[in-house]
């Protein structure tokens, strides 16, 4: 069964609800039934894929004694840089290792199971944040749920520890849950008709009339896939969002209406928001500080232009390691460094900045520069330049 | 410089130093309450350039992912954040 997907999920989901239901009007805690009902979800997703389900086991048990032992080095030896870097390493080992082992098709299936490149996000926030100070203790319970928890395992949206831990503590007033759960019910719908009705929509204009090479059919692909991911990956993350408000988590939004953004900082604010905030707080932010500190580059705008490169570069990388995704990596890069420096130095957009005609110029932009950056992630054109089309044969060429 | 041999008000002077520098526009000393995000005079480069000084001039380290954007975005909030750090 794939979670989201199928028929039976579904079903199951709406099924597994009622008790969560039921606990929630009788104020009573829902984490331990959730906890329950996550295992459940896991053995239908991959209990037909024992090696996956042993991979996740060993990864999230081994990410759990590394947090454990730094949590103790970090209470008994104090601040160290150096371990610190060695820890925040090997939590991250894995995916590193399973992206490297994919460039040959890793055939022993290494590290591969559902959600690893989200998991590590949470891991690796913890320990970050250990070495912050803000986190002292990893309940086991409470570490497990957080990584596993159903709705977001596959795809996000990236959760955090602290955040989800004061939610599954508190007590949740009668009132409130029943606000809570009529929101994920109508949220959880709203993402099922987005992604199996608006997204596979978009998906059958892409398939039958944006295939061949022309520049027409190309423009169509390019803007029919743009509506379909956003979609498709809104539509799963409204529905993650929805359910995990039925067993009284507060998941974070991972969408806000991203084609009105008037700047490419604005849309990242607005697309796959939980994964653009983390990499702003654990990746830019951190880049800014080192340049800064080691007074890299003349000033703070050279300074800020790289540390997006760094930032978007590692984005693309995560997606993986193929060109595509580290092209798409750069180009937003570069696309959020002049950004910065034309709304810094450009002196026309100082002064227009709050007119509306240069808003709605702003925005029109934006979006084609957006499509255009879809474009590159979905590797069409390459694909296109490999498959013989059927004008080439006619044509001779 | 140390946050904790300063006192309430020495801390508040210095931190409306520093977002006057940042913002380059002294209504952050006269309206404590304006909401620094909405009217643009401050963005996440600033920020980290305010928690950077924050480290060097107080001694008191605030790690980026600690608050959300909503909880530091007035110079009355900032104080308070700094001012209960320091007493933390």
């Amino acid at each position: 069964m794939q979670l989201f997907n199928d028929t039976s999920f579904f079903f199951w989901a709406g099924a597994l609800s009622l008790p969560a239901f039921l606990l929630g009007i009788l104020e009573k805690p829902i984490r331990y039934y959730g906890g329950l009902v996550t295992l459940i979800f896991l053995w239908l997703a991959m209990g037909k894929n024992l090696p996956a389900l042993g991979w996740l086991a060993g990864f999230t048990v081994g990410e759990y004694v590394l947090i454990r032992a730094y949590l103790h080095a970090r209470r008994t030896k104090g601040r160290q840089t150096a371990v610190y870097r060695l820890v925040l390493f090997l939590s991250i080992l894995p995916l590193i290792l399973y992206k490297i082992l994919g460039l040959w098709g890793n055939p022993h299936h290494i590290f591969a199971f559902l959600g690893l490149s989200y998991l590590t996000f949470k891991a690796a926030q913890m320990v970050i944040e250990i070495y912050d100070g803000l986190i002292e203790e990893a309940p086991a319970f409470d570490f497990f749920y957080l990584m596993l928890f159903f709705p977001d395992i596959t795809s996000g949206p990236i959760d955090r520890s602290r955040r989800f831990s004061e939610d599954i503590h508190r007590r949740i007033s009668r009132q409130e849950y029943l606000d809570m759960a009529g929101y994920g019910v109508f949220r959880f719908l709203q993402g099922m008709v987005y992604k199996q009705v608006v997204a596979a929509l978009f998906y059958t204009v892409m398939s039958w009339f944006g295939m061949d090479r022309s520049l027409g059919s190309i423009l169509l692909y390019m803007y029919a896939y743009g509506f379909y991911l956003f979609f498709d990956f809104a539509g799963y993350s409204s529905m993650a969002v929805g359910i995990s408000y039925v067993f009284g988590v507060k998941t974070p939004e991972n969408f806000r209406a991203p084609f009105v953004s008037k700047d490419m900082k604005e849309f990242w604010d607005r697309w796959h928001i939980t994964l653009s905030h983390w990499f702003r707080d654990f990746i830019f932010t951190r880049v800014m500080m080192v340049l800064t500190r080691r007074r890299v580059g003349k000033d703070k705008l050279t300074r800020a232009s790289l540390a997006f490169l760094i930032n978007m570069g590692i984005m693309g990388l995560w997606h993986g390691l193929s060109p595509c995704y580290i092209i798409y990596g750069l180009y937003h890069g570069v696309l959020l460094s002049l950004t910065e420096v034309l709304q810094k130095k450009w002196k026309f957009y100082k002064k227009h900045k709050k007119d509306r005609w240069f808003i709605w110029t702003e925005r029109i932009i934006t979006f084609h520069l957006v499509m255009f950056g879809f474009l590159i992630f979905s590797n069409h054109l390459h694909e296109l330049a490999q498959t013989p089309q059927k004008g080439d044969l006619l044509n001779g060429r | 410089m140390d946050a904790k041999n300063m006192t309430k008000e020495e801390v508040t002077e210095m931190v409306l130093d520093l977002l006057e520098d940042i913002t380059g526009d002294e209504v952050v000393r006269e309206e404590r309450d304006i909401n620094l995000l909405e009217e643009d005079l401050i963005d996440s480069l600033d920020y980290v350039e305010l928690l950077l000084n924050v480290q060097d001039q107080l001694g008191l380290v605030i790690a980026p992912s600690e608050l959300k954007r909503e909880e530091m975005d007035t110079p009355n909030k900032i104080i308070q954040v700094i001012l209960s750090r320091r007493d933390a």
